[in-house]
């Protein structure tokens, strides 16, 4: 089924959560919604539920006005990011209770619910855990169990909030997998709520990067990744260094020294801001070679990546920059802490002030 | 002690322990045994006489069929209140949750006579009851309405913080799984309840079957109609007869530490419930 | 996120929230019988009673409530429930904070029966609370002999009172510490350790800040039961007007001698002293 939401607008007294917004969820999709902290992705992902009501606009399930349907009626399946469990159910019960709680006339039978309950427990893979109770379960099977629950009233929409958050990394990267998996095999319109870019690049056929109520982006994860339309989506999808310098033809001005970057739509001489991945800024020794100033700090050697951290000199004193190379480079050129060189980016992504003022 | 051969990080152990068991065993622990001594001083057939006479039986009745009643009555209202409180808002809001807490405060003989002025025939409330054949004041009804008053904050003051701490995502996940308000306040919100509720009843009962000061105003005192157990006690003491009022306040005491055994339970129960595992 | 949710709890009225939540609110008028029943059981039972204590003492006007509290019986009554509150408060608040310590801040094995111990005199009827302190020290108790030959009186005196005032209110302010001072843990008095304080250095600058409100709490709830306190002391005290008359049996006495107002006027003389 698909989700239309136009121009939802959502405040917490003072405090704008969703800022007029308007987002098409595409049927059978699983969908990210990417931001930091307070960016009102949850808040969206409880509009879309009916937990929370909108101040104004409409939310569309299936190209039909849900904004005055009752949660109860939405078939909308929710997964908290605590679970929400009832603590004083068996595993069983929990799974049972959506369907225990229809009208008589369309309550399946004892057997028949008995049936349903054990389909979906061997779906998640915990059908042996049927009458332990919540507390005896751990983080994984707790998520696993919220989410058999959730399936069983047959949702038209499955919506997730930070269904990993709680977990721990090794536990959160074998639930994505099979996260993704499970969505393979159901094709359940999906929606879920995350704040780690790779958690969302990695499971979402498509992510919706929001910031301050609004959304930045929306893209495949190839797509925000390789062409972020702002430098929020560009410093929120990995590590950045930051240069701030002027438009001139065929590339930027840093503090005097040229750097070679791509045309765009920014006029000349204008106020810009670039961005270089730490893999995507090369390290000169030569002085003579052009480059940002800079003076090498401290070198990190973790397996087979190097990290180097250097410190803008001259015209960008104060400045600190992050590099990342092989470790068989870094071996072959053995950079040490004090040293003068030269930073060359590979890649450098140019955005006007324009496209950052007020957002990022 | 388990852990004594361990070295404590923080002071004051031995000292704290020792003083609270000392003082406890002084003011408490001690002067209650004397009362199981003198009662097993007793002989069986004299005990067994006083405690079952039927004036002591008829005060048995009403003293714990009444507590019983404030008690559950305290359970419902008492959980309305505590709902009002923490899910709504309503003008005087504030001075509603301090006055909750008066039958703590308010002396309970001042409460008793209050309640008596209040439900008497010439009363506020008990002028509008006359007419239609009810009798509150001087009768078992004035027991209930005033083991009703010093009730209510042992139910209220229990369930509020537990619904104040009440996950709102179950009631979300609930109705997302398409239960009504109603199958959602039954399956979800009050088996959390459960202990807070029963634990506030089992404090409600234990204060209303001791009671003294609130009642006697208003009960009355009519011989095998509405004479409380502790008054068998004071009318014992009055005529001197110590053994008398020792075996009845055995049988209360008893009483007293059945529900009690109760309450610890209860208690227990509710931080496994609530503890934070699921 | 969960950061920003609880801040928006903390800023906004919860109640107002989840009276805006659909999830979490009853149909208006389900919600309008529940506070009909609630609020109208609270104005029965709670409001009513305290107007009639105010409007029945100044039924006979300012002058007779007057009267009736300074005729002297009324200000020995007076003097002696305070001075018994004077004394079982900071008695039991030594108590309270002693017990608090040792059980959140140690374990040790019979914990759980100690704290209900400490609950024993709020189920323990307070008839019965006197009545054990008859049993130990007067003519006929355990004590009585000793203390008659030394002229020492107890019972149907003002030790007595005192005592089975102490007795009701054992556990007030220990019931209001524990609990807090279990959820506050012991981390913060562990790190006055490390740094080099002292035991009462501890208590003083990390302990007591923390607990100060619970603590004043308790205090005046065991201060308000201490002056109200009827059935405990009525057993003890002998009745001996001018001398061992506290407050509350004074107005018993004014009351079965159908002075209304006086009585009241004595019952509404509590709140002042007590806040």
């Amino acid at each position: 089924m698909s989700i239309q939401v136009q121009n939802i607008h959502k405040a917490f007294g003072h405090f704008v959560a969703l800022d007029d917004l308007s987002l098409d969820f595409p049927s059978g999709e699983l969908v990210a919604l990417l931001g930091p902290s307070g960016c009102g992705k949850t808040t969206l992902l409880r509009v879309i539920a009916g937990l929370e009501q909108a101040d104004s606009g409409k939310v569309l399930l299936d190209g039909e006005d849900a904004s005055d349907t009752h949660v109860r009626e939405r078939q909308v399946g929710f997964v908290f990011q605590h679970y929400a469990l009832f603590r004083h159910m068996t595993v069983f019960d929990n799974v049972a209770f959506g369907l225990r709680m229809k009208p008589r006339q369309e309550r399946p039978s004892e057997a028949e619910i008995k049936r349903k309950v054990h389909e979906l427990l061997q779906l998640v893979q915990l059908d042996w855990l049927a009458d332990r109770f919540p507390a005896q379960l751990s983080g994984g099977q707790r998520q696993r169990i919220a989410l058999a629950r959730a399936l069983a009233v047959e949702p038209r929409v499955l919506l997730l909030d930070e269904p990993f958050g709680a977990l721990d990394a090794k536990v959160r990267k074998e639930l994505r997998r099979w996260l993704r998996r499970l969505h393979d095999e159901l094709h359940i319109t999906s929606i879920f709520v995350t704040h780690d870019q790779e958690e969302a690049l990695e499971v979402a056929d498509r992510v919706v990067l929001m910031n301050h109520g609004m959304v930045e982006q929306i893209g495949t994860p190839d797509e925000v990744y390789r062409h972020p339309a702002t430098s929020f989506v560009y410093g929120f999808l990995g590590s950045a260094n930051r240069f701030e310098g002027r438009r001139t033809a065929g590339g930027i001005d840093v503090g005097g020294t040229r750097l070679a970057a791509q045309a765009d739509h920014a006029g000349e001489d204008s106020e810009v801001v670039a961005f270089v991945r730490p893999h995507e800024l090369e390290i000169r020794l030569e002085q003579q070679d052009a480059g940002i100033p800079a003076r090498i700090t401290r070198v990190l050697s973790v397996g087979a990546l190097t990290r180097v951290e250097l410190e803008g000199s001259g015209s960008q004193d104060g400045q600190h920059y992050d590099v990342e190379l092989p470790y068989e480079t870094w071996h072959a050129q053995t950079f040490t802490a004090g040293q003068q060189v030269r930073l060359q980016p590979r890649a450098l992504r140019v955005f006007t002030h324009n496209e950052t003022a007020g957002r990022a | 002690m388990k852990s004594a051969t361990l070295p404590r990080v923080l002071p004051g152990f031995t000292l704290s322990l020792g003083y609270t068991i000392s003082y406890l065993s002084l003011i408490v622990l001690i002067p209650l045994a004397a009362v199981f001594i003198k009662t097993a001083a007793m002989p069986l057939d004299a005990f067994w006489q006083t405690v079952t006479a039927p004036r002591v039986l008829a005060s048995y009745r009403l003293s714990f069929g009444m507590a019983l009643l404030a008690a559950a009555i305290n359970s419902v209202f008492g959980l309305l209140l505590a709902w009002s409180l923490v899910r709504y808002r309503f003008p005087g809001k504030k001075l509603v949750d301090a006055l909750v807490d008066l039958p703590f405060a308010l002396p309970t003989a001042v409460a008793g006579i209050a309640l008596t002025a209040l439900y008497a025939g010439n009363g506020w409330i008990g002028r509008h009851l006359e007419p239609l054949g009810i009798k509150v004041a001087f009768g078992p009804l004035g027991v209930l309405v005033a083991l009703v008053f010093i009730g209510l904050p042992f139910v209220v003051r229990t369930v509020q913080p537990v619904l104040e701490d009440l996950d709102t995502e179950l009631e979300e996940a609930a109705t997302s799984l398409g239960a009504h308000r109603w199958q959602t306040f039954r399956h979800v919100i009050l088996p959390a309840l459960q202990p807070a509720l029963m634990t506030g009843f089992a404090l409600a009962f234990a204060r209303a079957v001791g009671e003294y000061g609130s009642v006697i105003f208003i009960a009355g005192n009519i011989p095998m109609v509405s004479e409380i157990t502790p008054l068998m006690i004071i009318s014992k003491l009055e005529q001197y007869d110590y053994r008398g009022a020792t075996a009845i306040a055995s049988v209360m005491l008893v009483v007293s530490f059945l529900l009690l055994l109760a309450i610890n339970g209860l208690q227990a129960w509710q931080a496994k419930r609530s503890g934070r595992s699921a | 996120m969960s950061a920003t949710v609880s801040n928006l709890y903390a800023q906004h009225d919860r109640a107002a929230l989840l009276e805006s939540r659909q999830a979490t609110r009853e149909n208006p008028w389900v919600k309008a019988g529940i506070l009909v029943a609630a609020l109208g059981f609270f104005a029965v039972f709670l409001l009513l009673p305290l107007a009639v204590v105010f409007v029945e003492a100044l039924a006979k006007g300012w002058g007779t409530y007057l009267e009736a509290l300074t005729e002297p019986d009324a200000r020995s009554a007076i003097w002696l429930t305070l001075s018994a509150a004077a004394i079982s408060v900071p008695l039991n608040l030594v108590f309270g904070v002693a017990a608090a310590w040792a059980i959140t801040r140690f374990e040790f094995r019979g914990k759980q029966l100690l704290i209900t111990l400490i609950d024993l005199p709020f189920s323990v009827s307070p008839v019965v609370a006197g009545l054990v302190y008859v049993l130990v020290f007067s003519n006929h108790g355990w004590f009585g002999p000793w203390l008659s030959e030394h002229d020492i009186k107890i019972i149907f005196a003002i030790p007595g009172i005192v005592l089975a005032t102490v007795f009701v209110t054992v556990p007030f302010i220990a019931r209001e510490l524990i609990p807090l001072m279990q959820a506050q843990g012991r981390e913060e008095e562990e790190a006055a350790v490390v740094l080099g304080a002292r035991g009462w250095q501890v208590f003083w600058h990390v302990t007591l800040p923390n607990i100060r409100w619970a603590l004043l709490y308790g205090v005046i709830l065991s201060n308000a039961r201490a002056m109200g306190e009827f059935g405990a002391v009525s057993v003890v005290s002998g009745h001996i007007r001018g001398e061992t008359n506290t407050l509350p049996l004074h107005v018993e006495i004014l009351y079965n001698e159908y002075n209304f107002a006086a009585a009241f006027a004595v019952a509404r003389c509590w709140p002042c002293w007590r806040s």
